[in-house]
């Protein structure tokens, strides 16, 4: 097709938004949702330091963000991202909704990994007279880095895949291009050359993903 | 050193589970400079007591005192400093994989606040001190488990405890590799005066580096002493478990009096063989028994079958009980039992 050159531009642009919207999104999510996991691991019973309210409290916010379909979640916290950005619409607009679902995913999976860790290795660092700060800096997170790096991963690959709903707050990105320009105007090679697109870059951050976990988990 | 008084774990009912009381009771003191053991089967509590005296376990009830500090009475954060002079290794090591030989040694110097290159310097020589100066760099999995028990031991002693708490530290390990670290952990104890309790589930393990041992049962203390005690006191079960009776043979037949004696360093078997035979001129024949060294003493059972008189035997038993001997006389039954 000829007006490819004209449409190359525009799909630049949109890999653009994606990456933006992924790369600042990923970033607070990584912020937010360690330590929300670290919380959850700490306060659970049998944990560092168990606080059976607190912990059943975080476990449902957690788990609500985590039943709500993204797309609803979109539009609920549409007056959140109003008081944070200014506007609902566009790309940084979409970082908000983006975040907000991602890091109960996050924590989640940071849990998980922390659980991980042998109790006894903890028992150990406590029996030197270490503090519980410490035991969350220099064991449990150190060694569940391999599984902390594969945790954060597979978020970001997620992160992707909700930016692609973003183009219903006109965030732009993939998602939306392909809407707009492949599926409405029934042009099947855009869509295809967008997904193409899609896969190239969840490859690419998966293979550099498990690189990284692999290097840790060996050295 | 380490004095523990009236000392109650209770787990509360969780559950479906019942309340558990897995230390019942224990009064127990160690002496400084002292390797103490506590033996018994699993399940007994042994690996709760030891987390007791640390208090990584709360007791119910009781009172924990560590070199003249009742940690029980103190408040958490001096329970956290007090624990840098109580160091602690494990059946499983618990060395972190994130970090190399060395850098598990520096940890609790980290957490002391201790600079790096005093933290590098002390690394160096601790795993000097547990042989393994050639390894500093090596990652816990490419250590075997010996090593990586002498890694655990050399973190122990980083910040320089006067108490070294071992939960059966070689219950994970090979015979050669138990013989190595019970041999570090005696030399340690030499070398730096440490005061030791060591938890283990193996007789064979408290023979060879003990100088005292409790036998704990369902949560309670059985039996202890220090072992040169225990193992000549009559119808001690710790000194029976130690060094068990030898099985006679039924041997039908055969007459003569069954005698079961103990025999140690002060009272060789030479001796008590020439008190019998030469002495009192009776017949000897040594039905069963076995003499092994225990806390660096040599100790032993023998089953004597002594023929030569009724009168005679009666005498032959006075005899060796005057000279400190511990001699019973044994029905001849094919198992010997108190």
């Amino acid at each position: 097709m000829s007006d490819w050159n004209r449409i190359w531009p525009q799909l630049l642009d949109a890999t653009w938004e994606t990456l933006y919207m992924v790369g600042v999104a990923a970033l607070v999510t990584v912020l937010l949702g360690v330590p929300l996991g670290v919380l959850l691991t700490v306060t659970a019973p049998g944990g560092l330091a168990p606080r059976p309210l607190l912990n059943r409290a975080l476990g449902l916010v957690v788990n609500l963000g985590r039943a709500l379909p993204f797309i609803i979640l979109l539009v609920l916290v549409a007056p959140v991202t109003r008081g944070i950005v200014g506007t609902t619409i566009g790309s940084t607009a979409a970082i908000v909704p983006l975040t907000i679902g991602a890091v109960p995913f996050l924590a989640r999976l940071v849990e998980t990994s922390l659980r991980e860790v042998a109790a006894g290795k903890v028992e150990a660092t406590l029996s030197m007279g270490a503090r519980r700060r410490d035991v969350v800096r220099t064991v449990l997170l150190p060694e569940a880095r391999p599984s902390l790096v594969a945790g954060v991963t597979v978020t970001v690959v997620a992160l992707i895949s909700y930016s692609a709903m973003a183009g219903a707050v006109g965030g732009g990105g993939l998602g939306d291009f392909a809407i707009r320009f492949g599926y409405q105007q029934f042009r099947t090679d855009i869509t295809l050359a967008t997904v193409v697109l899609l896969l190239v870059i969840v490859q690419a951050l998966q293979w550099a993903g498990d690189r990284w976990a692999r290097s840790l988990a060996h050295a | 050193m380490i004095e523990l008084k009236d000392v109650r774990k209770v787990f509360p009912a969780r559950g479906r589970a019942d309340e558990v009381v897995a230390v019942d009771g224990v009064s127990l003191s160690v002496d400084r400079g002292e390797f103490a053991g506590v033996v018994g089967p699993s399940g007994s509590g042994k690996s709760t007591l030891v987390r007791l005296v640390n208090l990584l376990e709360r007791p119910t009830s009781g009172s924990v005192t560590v070199d003249g500090q009742v940690l029980t009475e103190l408040p958490d954060e001096q329970v956290r400093q007090a624990r840098r002079s109580i160091g602690m290794v494990f059946q499983h090591f618990e060395l972190l994989d994130s970090r190399t030989a060395a850098g598990n040694v520096e940890h609790p110097l980290e957490l002391a606040g201790v600079g790096r290159a005093e933290r590098r310097r002390r690394a160096g020589e601790l795993l000097d001190l547990v042989g393994l100066a050639d390894r500093a760099d090596a990652r816990p999995a490419q250590l075997s488990g010996g090593q990586q028990q002498r890694v655990a031991i050399a973190r122990a002693l980083a910040v320089r405890p006067d108490v070294l708490l071992c939960d059966e530290a070689t219950s994970a390990l090979d015979q050669a590799s138990t013989t190595g670290v019970l041999e570090l952990l005696r030399r340690v104890r030499d070398e730096l005066g440490l005061t030791v309790l060591l938890i283990t589930h193996e007789m064979s393990v408290v023979k060879a580096v003990c100088d005292s041992a409790v036998l704990l049962d369902r949560g309670r203390v059985v039996d202890g002493g220090r072992l040169a005690d225990v193992l000549t006191r009559p119808g001690s079960p710790l000194g029976e478990a130690l060094l068990p009776a030898p099985v006679a043979d039924a041997g039908a037949g055969h007459d003569g009096a069954l005698l079961r004696v103990t025999v140690t360093d002060r009272t060789p078997e030479t001796r008590v063989l020439q008190t019998l035979i030469g002495e009192l001129g009776l017949a000897v024949e040594i039905a069963g028994g076995s003499v092994e060294t225990v806390a660096g003493g040599r100790y032993g059972r023998l089953l004597l079958r002594v023929t030569g008189g009724g009168a005679g035997l009666d005498d032959a038993v006075h005899r060796l009980q005057a000279d400190g001997v511990l001699v019973e006389r044994v029905a001849a039954t094919a198992e010997v039992s108190r």
